[in-house]
């Protein structure tokens, strides 16, 4: 009965507002109310505060006004008889929850500022990671975004047992999921019961252990709103929008292992408003009719081997996974696991032997679809702990295959293979390296097997342009290196074409619309010489894409008239823009920061912005969280520039797009950057030079500040002066 | 003149000898409380409305519409068309069966409409005096609510203080009772289709007075003979009180004493208390009840009261008045309009403070056989006998406080020990269109969706919005009871207000714990999940206009058609007995709603005009009348209704759960 679960919920609330008064009261008295506090780095304070309330909590003192709203939400508890409605109490409760959890976690950083390993991987006696913070939420958001992860669980709890444990675990990662954990039942933890079974936790294999109390459960509801204002561009304190945006867009569900406590009633209260639904393992009462989520809300004593697939069912939430006929599990979420020292089975490539992967176009006469030879020894003639020469060559043959294509088919090799459960792969064509690790190898994992993932898959994700798949694997060191010459005059000749393409030789762009899952007036534009803003599609892909599924989010742009050659404005794409961006946008220039730019969405790589007192611009990557001349961190500047809007003087764009012929052609090109990370100058060093060069400038990394020169304008630009930075003489950007 | 008829031809009342109008009722009541007291009365023989129904037969003509005294060469008394066909009679003036009965119905709405209106400019008049300062003793509680209401008025809302947009609001909705021409401005609320439907039919009113007026004029004798042109006039006068008279009664006294939020009541006879002061309040106006509640809670009134030997003071409420302070304050309801009298009887009711609307005559004739002090208020409403305290709305606590003194003087001369029924019982109301919104879906999620959601999905199967009176001329609440007991068994919410609620509530109906029991599965699962009885408890029958707002509240959530019209709803007054009433009940098909009356239907006598009020105006306005005197055959016309709309909207059939894949996410807007 819902009159079970809500007057719980209600007691659960209460327990935790005086927990949470108490521990402030006590923080409070020994820090004082100036004293600031948040998680770090990230530009939206304590987020589901400053999503739902709009409050900005930034010091202790800020506390007091949530505090206010929160016991406001409390309601009365749920009388036995004549009751008077209880659902919109409890989920009030469960919200005044979140925003206490919030500030108990906030506290937990203050005062123990060492409990949380900060990062994306968990290291010695440390497991717990904490709060999202903003890097994380974009690069992973990112995936949200295209797909490539549908959705999360959010754990509370144990499951009975470690073996239990781990099958859901790699269930819910072959379905995509990411997996949030919090809270303990009995003392027991999924995510210990994970590492303990040594299954690899952290956000690179989509385990993520937030924290050990039910409170750390509030992570994932700051992760889902962020969501909501960095792509979906929804103003902090517009609560209605940023939860129909998370019931709508964010695939969330609750799995509740283990008895389900008053606080954990108070929590999935709190859940439910964002229309994240609980599924349980044990006989609570249910709550089936549909509403607040978009089928059923609270669904009890499902048994663990049906639990994944009824919680994705119950979300309403559409996986398709393909099954590969390999002895491992397979999906992204394996994609980021680590095979380390006494793990490693065998190792290819990576500078200790040859290896070289090639994608070939074949005749469909010269090859047969699904023949998958091994030319050498494989496992189990290859002893543990070898390394040996590894060649790889894919034969594609189709009536729509086209040369243009081999290069992305290829590139894909190094996540299709890397999707297997232990088994690691880094780089591609001739500095690929390849680590198997010996669970996997234990369950009977061959090199035949990749093989078999590359067949499965190519046919699965280009079965529109692949008829055939064939692949040959070489393991004897001379075929290795014959490969290796061949595949190296193939590589150079492919480079050669596509540096040849440029935005003028070309008449068709693309569009890529694949974020408009979460930012829905975002259009990227996507040219030869400009690739999407997150950095993860080229033009080359898109065209691929496009043939592959001709009504996805890759459409063709053909240009038309040329408006302006410099600044990029097309009579094209001003058309589709309009009509892809449901009339939000009229027009942009390809190539300005300061007039019309291209929208952002939320998953750009870099961001730049125009210095008034330089000249300039600034760019900046996600990966550098310090401060920034232009007065705010990345995150803050995300902020700003996201969600599908506008905004002159600042663009969101990927690191490949810096070096480019075209970066802010309107503005004068890179020779305009006058200040980056250290790290990303160093990066790109050889392709800044020679982009600098071609427009007249030489070593010009060199004269672009970072942050050891300073983080302000006053401070950066006597360096600018004294390297003669070409900005400074540059016509005014205004 | 003979009428077609089609094979979809509705079933029309028939005429005449009627059981239930005319003929012997198989019980009184259903109301066990009541049964108790009328029975005293007889033994005592106190006259009573049960007794005076049985003895005095319904005139057979007026029963049919077909008596017209509109000129002095009247009253014509047109026999009802004769089952051979054979020409029915005409009135001196020639004016036709069809005519008079649709001036007679055209004057009841006429007459209802204005009654609400009238109500309404009442308490437009005291809202605009309490926030302009002249009256202290009222201000505004609901601000949110008066936001909207700027919004609706076009104000500047952003950039206006708080004090100058209840000043504008108060004065715009003066202007609403007087204006000329244009539009009504909250008929912007119906949905955009309906208000299409409104101007292209000639419903749109222009102003409350003006189309009431202009009912009268055409009903006058000798102007407007044809019925179908006198239909749509009351149904402009109706779209009047609807949208205009009794929604802004609502929304002022929702921004004046604030919106009814969730709240536990008690109801029944057995609400009053042998050992305090009772005082009854009762009629339809909350300006004075709400000074009432508060003079009785004063310490000094109550010590006054111990002095004379009592507890305290009591307050309870009947009829809606009582609705108005229930769900307000949760003041208890001593019973619906049947037991007004029986109220008086039980001996232990020290005043009975009256204001106006539904106060029937004997109330005084009663009270003089105990030592009731019957208390008229409204210099609108004075009853022969009865004592007057002027309520001077400038004033109000001085003269709540000189009727609550008149009570507890009362106190002290009861004759011998009064009998009041055990019976009470738990009741949880207070549905106003906003809680409905905010108990669906919470503070962050309030809304309509999941109502629609769960029709949508079959749990529940419709609406039904079961409102309106009782009639002594049938069994007091059973018709209520039944019909809206058939509709839960079947998954139909029903929404209620005035006299059918509180037959709910006294029946168990409004209480969670109880309502459910006769629920179907999908709607018991529904309240179940959300905590609220099958029924809802909206207000009094000014409140009505809260049900217009729901309805068009679910249209704008979306899924269910862009018409009131479109959704799967009906409405019903099974015990109407109030020129009020028909005017509601026109009002609602004039919006959209399919509505069946019980009882009596007033055009009976015409088969040309009750064809037209059955089926035609489906076509034209996209609702229609329709009657039935058994209650079960009245909830198989709503089911029925229902159904026929469900299946209009693709949504008979169970419908297949939606997986959600990334392309379908971008593709949402």
């Amino acid at each position: 009965m819902s009159k079970i679960i809500a007057s719980a919920a209600i007691r659960g609330a209460y327990t935790i507002a005086a927990r949470v008064e108490q521990k402030y009261a006590a923080v409070l008295q020994q820090y004082g109310p100036e004293q600031s506090i948040g998680f770090p780095n990230t530009a939206y304070f304590l987020p589901v505060i400053y999503a739902i309330l709009g409050i900005p909590v930034t010091t202790l003192g800020d506390c007091q006004l949530v505090f206010k709203k929160a016991r406001r939400l409390l309601p009365a508890p749920v009388s036995q008889t004549t009751h008077l409605p209880y659902l919109a109490p409890a989920l009030d409760a469960g919200m005044a929850t979140l925003f206490y959890q919030e500030i108990e976690e906030a506290l937990r950083y203050l005062t123990n500022p060492s409990f949380y390993q900060s990062g994306e991987d968990v290291s010695n006696g440390r497991i717990w990671l904490g709060a999202a913070d903003d890097v994380i939420m974009r690069k992973r958001g990112v995936e949200f975004v295209d797909g490539s992860a549908p959705g999360f669980a959010s754990i509370l709890g144990a499951a009975p047992d470690q073996t239990t444990a781990v099958r859901l675990a790699q269930e819910l990662q072959v379905k995509n999921l990411y997996v949030f954990m919090a809270g303990d039942h009995n003392g027991a933890r999924f995510a210990e019961q994970l590492q303990q079974a040594g299954v690899q936790i952290g956000w690179n294999t989509r385990l993520v252990p937030f924290g050990p109390d039910v409170s750390s459960a509030v992570f994932a509801f700051g992760f889902a709103v962020r969501a909501a204002m960095a792509f979906g561009s929804i103003q902090p304190g517009d609560f209605r929008n940023i939860l129909i945006y998370n019931k709508d867009r964010i695939f969330a569900f609750v799995l509740a292992l283990g008895d389900v406590t008053d606080e954990w009633y108070a929590t999935a209260a709190g859940a439910i408003n964002f229309g994240f639904p609980v599924i349980a393992d044990t006989p609570i009462p249910q709550i089936l009719p549909t509403g607040i989520c978009t089928y059923e809300h609270v669904v009890s004593n499902v048994p663990y081997d049906q639990m994944v697939a009824r919680a994705i069912e119950v979300r309403g939430l559409k996986v398709s996974v393909t099954e590969v006929p390999i002895p491992v599990a397979y999906g992204p979420a394996f994609e980021g696991e680590r095979v380390r020292g006494d793990d490693i089975y065998l190792e290819a490539g990576g500078g200790r032997t040859p290896m070289v992967e090639l994608s070939e176009h074949k005749q469909m006469s010269q090859i047969e679809d699904g023949k998958i030879v091994v030319i050498g020894p494989d496992i189990p003639d290859i002893p543990p702990g070898s390394k040996v020469p590894l060649g790889l060559s894919v034969a594609f043959a189709g009536r729509q295959m086209q040369e243009d294509f081999l290069p992305i088919l290829e590139r894909q090799i190094h996540h299709l293979i890397n999707y297997a459960q232990g088994v690691m792969h880094i780089g591609q064509r001739d500095i690929a390296w390849l680590r198997l690790s010996k669970q996997a190898v234990a369950k009977g994992f061959t090199l035949k097997d990749i093989g078999a993932i590359l067949h499965t898959m190519f046919h699965k994700n280009f079965g529109t342009i692949v008829d055939k798949v064939q692949i040959t694997i070489y393991t004897r060191e001379q075929d290795v290196l014959d490969m290796l010459t061949r595949a190296r005059d193939i590589f150079r000749m492919r480079d050669e074409r596509i540096a040849g393409m440029t935005d003028e030789t070309e008449q068709t762009f693309y569009s890529c619309t694949l974020c408009q899952s979460f930012a829905p007036a975002h259009v990227c534009v996507i040219t030869p010489e400009r690739t999407g803003l997150c950095g993860a599609y080229n033009w080359l892909d898109c065209k691929a894409a496009y043939e592959i599924n001709p009504t996805g989010p890759n459409q063709p742009i053909e240009k038309g008239q040329v408006l302006d050659a410099v600044a990029g404005s097309f009579e094209g794409i001003n058309a589709f823009i309009r009509q892809a961006s449901r009339n939000k946008v009229q027009r942009i220039n390809i190539y300005s920061i300061m007039h019309d730019p291209m929208t952002s969405c939320g998953c750009f790589e870099c961001i730049s912005a125009f210095l008034d007192k330089c000249n300039g611009i600034m760019t900046v990557d996600r990966d550098y969280t310090g401060e920034t001349p232009s007065g705010m961190k990345f995150t803050t500047l995300a902020g700003a520039v996201g969600g599908g809007n506008i905004t002159p003087g600042f663009i969101g764009h990927s690191k490949h797009y810096i070096c480019s012929r075209k970066f802010l052609q309107a503005e004068g090109g890179i020779v305009r950057i006058v200040w980056m990370p250290r790290h990303l100058k160093e990066e790109l060093r050889e392709r800044i030079n020679r982009q600098g060069a071609a427009l007249g400038v030489n070593n010009f990394a060199d004269k672009i500040a970072d942050e050891t020169v300073g983080t302000t304008q006053d401070a950066i630009l006597p360096f600018l002066r004294s390297v003669e930075h070409p900005a400074l003489t540059m016509k005014p950007m205004t | 003149m003979e009428a077609k008829k089609g094979k979809n031809q509705p079933k029309r009342p028939a005429t005449g000898a009627k059981k239930g109008t005319t003929g012997v009722m198989t019980s009184l009541t259903v109301c066990g409380a009541s049964k108790a007291i009328i029975d005293k009365a007889r033994a005592s023989g106190i006259s009573t409305v049960f007794d005076r129904a049985a003895r005095m037969k319904p005139c057979p003509i007026g029963v049919a519409g077909l008596c017209c005294k509109h000129c002095a060469m009247g009253p014509c008394r047109v026999a009802p068309e004769l089952p051979d066909g054979a020409p029915t009679q005409a009135g001196l003036c020639g004016a036709t069966a069809d005519t008079i009965a649709a001036r007679n119905f055209a004057r009841m709405v006429a007459a209802g409409a204005a009654a609400h209106a009238d109500h309404a400019r009442n308490v437009a008049e005291v809202f605009l005096h309490a926030v302009r300062g002249s009256i202290t003793d009222y201000g505004v509680k609901d601000v949110q609510k008066l936001l909207q209401l700027g919004i609706d008025f076009g104000l500047d809302v952003e950039r206006m203080g708080i004090r100058d947009i209840a000043i504008a609001v108060g004065e715009r909705s003066l202007e609403e009772f007087g204006k000329q021409a244009g539009e009504l401005v909250l008929c912007k609320r119906a949905p955009l289709k309906r208000q299409e439907i409104w101007r292209a039919q000639g419903l749109m009113p222009r102003g409350i007075d003006r189309e009431i007026v202009e009912l009268m004029h055409r009903t006058h004798m000798g102007v407007d003979q044809d019925y179908e042109n006198l239909i749509r006039q009351a149904g402009r006068a109706a779209l009047a009180d609807g949208w205009g008279g009794s929604m802004l009664a609502t929304e002022l006294q929702d921004v004046l004493f604030g919106t009814p939020v969730p709240i536990v009541g008690r109801i029944n006879l057995g609400v009053l208390k042998k050992e305090y002061v009772n005082i009854i309040v009762h009629g339809h106006d909350p300006l004075l009840s709400e000074m009432i509640v508060a003079a009785s809670q004063d310490q000094e009134l109550i010590a006054a009261a111990k002095t004379r030997g009592a507890q305290g003071i009591n307050l309870a409420g009947m009829c809606c008045t009582a609705s108005e302070i229930l769900l307000r304050h949760g003041i208890p309801v001593a019973g619906n309009f049947l037991q007004q009298e029986l109220a008086i009887i039980t001996g232990a009711v020290d005043a009975m403070v009256i204001d106006v609307q539904c106060e029937m005559q004997s109330l005084q004739q009663v009270a003089s056989c105990f030592h009731t002090r019957l208390i008229t208020t409204s210099p609108k409403a004075k009853i022969r006998g009865a004592r007057h305290i002027a309520f001077n709305e400038h004033n109000p606590m001085d003269d709540a406080r000189e009727i609550v003194s008149a009570a507890i003087e009362a106190f002290s001369q009861r004759l011998g020990t009064p009998t009041i029924p055990e019976a009470t019982q738990p009741m949880v109301v207070g549905f106003s269109c906003e809680t409905i919104a905010y108990v669906l879906g919470g503070a962050f999620r309030a809304s309509f969706k999941p109502l629609n959601d769960n029709i949508i999905g079959g749990r529940i199967r419709g609406i039904a919005g079961v409102v309106g009176c009782n009639n002594a001329r049938t069994t007091h609440d059973a018709g209520h009871l039944e019909l809206i007991k058939e509709l839960l068994k079947n998954d139909v919410l029903v929404l209620t207000t005035g006299c059918s609620a509180m037959a709910c509530g006294k029946a168990g109906l409004l209480s969670p714990d109880t309502g459910l029991t006769v629920c179907g599965q999908g709607l018991a699962e529904v309240c179940e999940a959300i905590g609220i009885p099958p029924v809802l408890h909206m207000g009094s029958c000014v409140d009505n206009s809260r049900i217009l707002m729901a309805a068009s509240a679910m249209v704008k959530e979306g899924g269910l058609g862009d018409d009131i019209a479109e959704l799967p709803v009906a409405g019903a007054a099974p015990e109407w007995m109030s020129e009020k009433a028909l005017a509601i009940g026109h009002y609602f098909v004039a919006s959209g709603v399919y509505t069946v009356f019980g009882v009596t239907f007033p055009t009976s006598g015409s088969t040309i005009v009750t064809d037209h009020l059955f089926g035609e105006l489906e076509h034209q306005w996209g609702a229609r009348w329709d009657f039935a005197h058994d209650p079960h055959e009245m909830a198989q016309k709503m089911i029925a209704h229902i159904d026929k709309k469900r299946k209009a909207l693709g949504i008979d059939k169970a419908r297949e759960r939606v997986l959600f894949d990334m392309t379908m996410r971008r593709e949402m807007d």
